[in-house]
């Protein structure tokens, strides 16, 4: 039970995929201009680790070794179009707002990278809480990303007007913006925990 | 056929949506692979061959098999599995003809899979030109050169990234903000100055 706790909180802190690994960038900085984007991505990208590494772990006794990425690109990108049709037809909204980077959950290399270095190896249930705490801990950092963007941005959160009076910085809402919000973001997470290391 | 459809595809794809600076696709390698310039450019030419390729072979899918049988909803996992078995085929061809040739390209080829710009290519080609309106040929050329141009962003931009970063190994960066953060910012900078572009009209 002990170990579980484990897998789930190292994918939130020690090893957060965007911060940490710097892993799945280009979802994260392309949908980050408002909350809801950054939520509704995370979620789809957490339903797919789940379901990929559940069936991976499933079946990693019966797939041969040369052939095991393909297999694993199969198996991801059968869950990724289920999340595609299903978002299209219950959110048609936030299908377009996440545009292309719906299909795209494919090749993030989180999920891949998951398959490949835990749920190809371990049991399932150890596989299921890798994946959800990878997936809540890439949630989580799209949300704080996605928080400063839109803050600053539009001066909203999550569609409501939070600063009065305040104009808007487009910068941070184009993509430079994304590339420099996350550069200072990883940058600080760097120095903070440095900073704790040191103490 | 109109040339300025094609003008607009090119400039479009080399400068004003460029991959990665402007659509964030490609991006781990980006951040991964520009340390030093041989390698950004070694891997940007295998991602090049490898999205005209892809373009290509996605558009034959696409309007050979998946239109004609009704199943465009399979267009992901199709586009993904295709993608894959040819770069895994380039490899072997690489491997078997060239050693030199294997040896300085061939392990960017598995990062190419999952390289997202390449099947952001196919995904993008096929919605932007695989539609009613546009015929098959036009189609066709359409996306192998947008695939074609992609490649060339990517390749332009690595080299730019390849040779600051270079310089910046000399420089005296905050510790905490040495390697990926400070690539980042650069990054930054350099879609601040590519957002010039995006008052081109055709």
């Amino acid at each position: 039970m002990k170990k579980l706790f484990k897998e789930f909180f190292k994918g939130i802190g020690s090893e957060n995929p965007t911060f940490r690994l710097i892993l799945g960038l280009c979802p994260t900085l392309a949908v980050s201009t408002s909350v809801i984007n950054g939520i509704g991505m995370g979620a789809a990208a957490t339903f797919v680790l789940i379901g990929s590494n559940m069936i991976i772990s499933l079946v990693r006794r019966f797939i041969p070794d040369e052939i095991r990425i393909p297999c694993f690109i199969v198996i991801i990108a059968t869950f990724v179009t289920i999340v595609e049709l299903t978002m299209k037809a219950y959110a048609p909204e936030l299908s377009k707002a996440l545009g292309i980077f719906v299909p795209l959950i494919v090749v993030n290399c989180i999920v891949l990278g998951r398959a490949e270095a835990f749920a190809c190896k371990q049991g399932v249930l150890a596989s299921i809480m890798d994946a959800l705490g990878m997936g809540l801990g890439f949630t989580l950092a799209l949300v704080l990303i996605s928080v400063v963007r839109e803050l600053l941005g539009s001066g909203t959160l999550a569609g409501f007007l939070i600063i009065k009076n305040f104009e808007p910085v487009l910068y941070i809402a184009l993509a430079p913006g994304a590339l420099l919000v996350i550069g200072l973001l990883i940058g600080g997470i760097n120095y903070i925990s440095r900073k704790g290391r040191a103490a | 056929m109109d040339v300025s459809m094609f003008l607009s595809v090119i400039i479009g794809a080399i400068f004003i949506n460029n991959f990665i600076l402007s659509k964030f696709l490609g991006l781990c390698s980006f951040i991964g692979i520009s340390k030093e310039t041989k390698p950004a450019l070694y891997m940007g030419v295998s991602a090049t061959f490898v999205t005209t390729c892809a373009s290509i072979i996605t558009w034959a899918i696409y309007n050979f098999i998946l239109v004609p049988c009704h199943i465009e909803y399979l267009r992901t996992i199709s586009f993904i599995l295709v993608i894959a078995s040819f770069v895994q085929l380039v490899e072997m061809v690489i491997k078997k003809f060239s050693r030199t040739l294997y040896r300085t390209l061939g392990i960017y080829l598995p990062l190419i899979t999952v390289n997202c710009a390449v099947l952001g290519v196919a995904v993008l080609n096929s919605e932007m030109f695989f539609k009613p309106g546009i015929n098959t040929l036009t189609s066709f050329a359409l996306s192998a050169l947008q695939g074609f141009c992609v490649g060339l962003g990517y390749i332009l931009v690595m080299l730019f990234m390849s040779g600051i970063r270079e310089r910046l190994e000399l420089c005296d960066i905050p510790a905490s903000f040495k390697d990926a953060p400070i690539a980042f910012i650069i990054a930054s900078l350099m879609s601040m100055a590519f957002m010039g572009f995006s008052g081109f009209r055709f």
